[in-house]
């Protein structure tokens, strides 16, 4: 738990190899604070055709960034989604133009927590402004502006991508074509709230954390963060799948020390997962980024009315859940997809058997892949785009 | 909603695509070209499909079965897991232009209320049903005293998914009572032609082993969602 490779410091300056979009606007917050001047990074991936109307939009989870399809730059691991995104994939590089960007609030070279304050020149800290899932939209929707696009032609994303998907449905559905929100919900529930809170408190409880200002004063909540880490990602495993991996099975030992050791191998692994973690997180960010989706609630910007907020929509949906995700479970989806019917949107939706829980729609899921391959090459046809060539699907 | 299950469908289903089912050329036939259509229990999306093909239509499915489901969407369909007795409620008043129900009526709990329903959310409704009055089936509880099997109807009464048969005249009084008037009707011989003109209608009911309907909200009356 003490091992740290990368500084907070660090964390900022970390995304050499990143596209990086300089907005010279101002972003105006939900919060009513006034984001000054702003950087995006983003990885791009694919050739935007000449009509400009290949861009897919890949949205980045919590603990995301916009290495979706390269290697990352800090960890040296494939890219978070190189399952669905690639060459020959479903979301096909040969023919998509791809972007990926990390959102605000974010730590891999956009603008957050740990970037400079202009207003004292240091690292904001909890000085940045709380933002939401909207907020991070539009700033994407900045970002698609200064690559000169005028419509996507897919939003892609899952968990919180997801739920940056629907916001862009919302917010811009006449930019979006077709859109794929997976493994998401419409609202942040009662139970992710809970187990967010565990989080940021347990951030908040490790005393290098230093009210936030631990990059002026040198220090590193890691142990803070790891235990965030550690319990955030049991809830995106399922009890079977947790169980079929490790069972009760010891950790390189033949019986129970009776200490307080990893005796158990789950424990080593959640340990590992914290670990890891902090090497590539701010801990700032953490706390606004799962923040702002505590605020996400569709509904309550419309009325309270979920279907009012894709009134009149063109966008094709495809909406996937996983059977045995109970962080997003199925009704989650099934709301949203209640709610498109009743505006008489062209909606498909897919509930996909897997055990892996949350983080299925990361995993290796053929029957995902195939849903999304199908459901972009029939998009694709009604977008007029030139269809696959034989051969390759 | 299916009468057969996925499962079972997806292997009687030919291997190579031949000529689709003369039913479902029927039910296409009498679609207008670009309109949108809701195909509530669509099962493999045979019928979405030769409509999105024949008619350019705006197709959507409804389908029990997830597999069914996920089948369909990746074949391009927009498709969703659902059900007619509960998730036509959802959708708007007059949201489509075709509502169908393919073999399926005959399979939901609230037959009355789902052909409500689907009159509210169409302006045209087009149902097809097995004939419970064919003489073949007369003949079999007449005779044998036995809930009848036929080919297209092979389930044992304990295992079957269709829990209320009607006949021609049963479904057209139906129409009267929801308030949809009949704009056309087919009656299909087994093998899924239309009866010729020389069988005069009277017989249709003990003749036609399927039934074919379009139907409109009747103005006149007001529907009984039931």
């Amino acid at each position: 738990m003490n091992r740290m490779l990368v500084s907070p410091r660090d964390l900022r300056t970390s995304s050499d190899d990143s596209l990086v979009f300089h907005s010279d606007d101002e972003l105006s917050l939900d919060c009513g604070r006034v984001l000054p001047p702003f950087e995006i990074a983003y990885q791009t991936y694919g050739t935007l055709n000449a009509d400009k109307s290949n861009a897919v939009l890949v949205c980045h989870a919590l603990t995301g960034d916009q290495h979706v399809a390269n290697l990352h730059p800090m960890t040296g691991k494939p890219g978070w989604w190189e399952t669905i995104i690639g060459p020959g994939k479903p979301v096909d590089t040969d023919q998509y133009f791809v972007i990926c960007s990390n959102v605000i609030g974010g730590c891999m070279g956009s603008t957050g927590p740990a970037s400079l304050d202009p207003a004292s020149g240091k690292p904001y800290g909890l000085d940045f402004p709380v933002i939401t899932i909207d907020d991070m939209v539009r700033a994407q929707a900045c970002l698609i502006d200064h690559l000169g696009i005028s419509d996507l032609f897919c939003v892609i994303g899952g968990s919180m991508g997801g739920m940056q998907v629907l916001e862009w449905c919302a917010n811009f559905g006449d930019r979006v074509f077709s859109a794929v929100p997976i493994a998401t919900a419409p609202r942040h529930s009662s139970q992710n709230i809970a187990f967010h809170e565990v989080g940021r408190q347990a951030v908040m409880a490790d005393p290098e954390w230093r009210g936030g200002r631990y990059i002026e004063e040198g220090t590193n909540p890691a142990k803070g963060l790891a235990v965030a880490r550690m319990a955030a990602h049991i809830t995106y495993l399922s009890d079977d799948a947790l169980h079929r991996k490790f069972g009760r099975n010891l950790q390189n030992r033949e019986k129970i020390t009776f200490g307080f050791d990893a005796d158990f191998q789950v424990e080593s692994y959640l340990r590992y997962q914290g670990i890891s973690f902090v090497d590539r997180f701010d801990a700032n960010s953490y706390l606004y980024i799962t923040r702002a989706m505590d605020y996400f609630d569709l509904a309550a910007d419309y009325g309270g009315i979920l279907a009012n907020a894709f009134k009149g929509t063109k966008t094709r949906f495809c909406v996937v859940s996983f059977t045995s995700d109970w962080l997003y479970p199925t009704r989650e989806s099934r709301a949203i997809v209640q709610a498109l019917n009743a505006v008489a949107a062209n909606v498909s939706f897919v509930e996909i058997e897997s055990d892996k829980g949350h983080d299925a729609f990361l995993l290796h899921e053929p029957e995902l892949f195939d849903t999304v391959r199908g459901f972009l090459e029939a998009a694709k046809q009604k977008r007029g785009l030139p269809s696959t060539p034989r051969g390759r699907t | 909603m299916t009468v057969a299950t996925f499962e079972e469908r997806a292997a009687q289903a030919p291997a190579q695509p031949s000529q689709p089912r003369i039913d479902l050329l029927l039910i296409a036939g009498m679609v207008e070209p670009g309109a949108r259509v809701l195909d509530v229990g669509c099962g493999t999306g045979e019928l979405l499909k030769l409509l999105e093909e024949k008619k350019q239509v705006d197709g959507r499915g409804v389908e029990l079965s997830q597999s069914g489901v996920n089948f369909c969407v990746a074949k391009g369909l927009s498709v969703i897991q659902g059900d007619a007795d509960h998730d036509l409620v959802n959708y708007p008043d007059q949201a489509f232009d075709y509502a169908i129900l393919s073999q399926t009526l005959q399979a939901t709990r609230h037959p009355k209320a789902v052909l409500a329903e689907l009159l509210r959310i169409a302006r045209h409704v087009i149902v097809s049903f097995p004939n419970f009055g064919h003489w073949r089936i007369r003949w079999q509880i007449l005779l044998h005293g036995r809930m009848p099997m036929t080919w297209n109807l092979p389930e044992s009464w304990y295992e079957t998914p269709n829990i209320h048969f009607c006949t021609i005249r049963d479904f057209r009084e139906l129409c009267q009572v929801v308030g949809a008037k009949v704009e056309r009707s087919f009656a299909l011989s087994p093998y899924g032609h239309p009866l010729g003109t020389n069988v005069p209608s009277f017989l249709h009911n003990i003749v036609a082993q399927q039934a074919v309907f379009l139907l409109t909200a009747n103005a006149a009356a007001k529907p009984n969602g039931g």
